[in-house]
């Protein structure tokens, strides 16, 4: 079975490669490629990295989805997991880390703690890191379960299908 | 603080007995707490008595150094001529039959200066930074007293009474240029 693009092939499709041919869009090829392939940068500093690596690890397995390929390098990775506690002394690493990513790049909040603060009413508490990082997901629970970081990556990767640029990316156009 | 009960001159532990010996004019308190022994020293004497503790004594492990903010308690701070802080050590030895000891050490607002133990033990170095962090206690002789958890730019000793919980703007504003990544 091949892949290609009616535009490029169209003299070519002729009776012989019937049923051959799927024919589609750069696009959406681009997309689905990338959709499947997302590489995590794990950002874990508390509890809710447990369950990311119980998400990793094989009983739950997230390679699955194309996304088992952990890059503790920002320069090789496109999808940052923030999971756990983010201290002020801690957001501006997280924020040089997300500047570090190439472009296009994906940020999952995971947890109650990145996303809210969570029962973390403190004076060191970053309160939700999207008031410093454009998040495009986000997760509930403390800790989420293993399945709802699955959901979130699934999630991440309808919006690549669909097309949809991250929240980061639109801020960047925005701007 | 049921189980605390001052001690009677003839059941004393052995430590205390010693430490009366020694430093009788400068203790302030002494109780037995379960298996242990806590003693109140005042500053001056505060590093002898360490010492003490330490080459004679054989309390040889010092498992944390911390400190008490008792600006909201006034039964202590009544005890200890207002002193606003206590600073806490406490050791452990693996001889002897008491095998904990905790030391407490009032110390004045207007006066946070207190000698560093970190030439009795290499391992006071991180915790007296913590607690100077923490409280502003100022270890006199400590190699590098500087923040350890909080950041380099940080204003104020967060576990101070006096500072709010929530902070002062600091986790909503902090200025991403002004922080050494
Ligand atoms: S949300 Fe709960 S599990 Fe996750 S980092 Fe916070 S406290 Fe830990």
């Amino acid at each position: 079975m091949g892949l290609a693009n009616t535009d490029i092939q169209s003299g070519s499709s002729t009776e012989q490669t019937d049923g051959n041919i799927i024919t589609t869009t750069i696009d959406k090829v681009v997309n689905w490629g990338r959709k499947n392939s997302l590489w995590p940068m794990p950002f874990g500093t508390a509890c809710c990295a447990i369950e990311m690596m119980a998400t990793l690890a094989s009983k739950f397995d997230l390679s699955r989805f194309g996304s088992e390929a952990i890059r503790f390098s920002p320069r090789q990775s496109d999808l940052l997991i923030v999971s756990g506690r983010i201290s002020i002394k801690m957001m501006p690493v997280l924020k040089r880390i997300y500047d570090q990513m190439p472009e296009p790049k994906w940020v999952i909040s995971m947890g109650a703690c990145a996303s809210c603060g969570g029962v973390f009413d403190t004076y060191t508490l970053i309160q939700g890191v999207d008031q410093f990082l454009p998040v495009d997901v986000y997760i509930p629970g403390c800790p989420p379960r293993p399945e709802d970081l699955i959901d979130a990556v699934m999630q991440v990767q309808r919006q690549i299908q669909k097309g949809e640029l991250p929240k980061g990316s639109e801020v960047a156009y925005n701007e | 603080m049921s189980e605390e009960k001052e001690v009677s001159e003839e059941e004393q532990p052995l430590v205390l007995q010693k430490l009366q010996d020694k430093f009788a004019d400068a203790l302030l308190a002494s109780t037995e707490i379960r298996q242990g022994v806590a003693v109140v020293v005042n500053k001056e004497n505060s590093y002898a008595l360490l010492e003490y503790l330490k080459t004679d004594l054989a309390y040889s492990f010092l498992v944390d150094i911390t400190a008490v903010d008792n600006s909201k308690l006034e039964s202590e701070l009544m005890q200890y001529d207002y002193a606003r802080f206590m600073v806490v050590y406490h050791l452990y030895t693996y001889e002897g039959e008491t095998s904990r000891i905790r030391v407490k050490v009032p110390v004045h607002e207007k006066d946070l200066k207190i000698p560093s133990v970190t030439q009795l033990w290499k391992g006071a170095n991180w915790l007296e930074r913590e607690t100077y962090d923490m409280f502003g206690i100022e270890f006199d002789g400590h190699p590098d007293l500087s923040r350890i958890l909080t950041p380099d730019d940080f204003e104020g000793h967060p576990l101070r009474k006096d500072y709010p919980l929530r902070g002062r703007g600091e986790r909503e504003s902090f200025n991403f240029e002004k922080q050494n990544v």
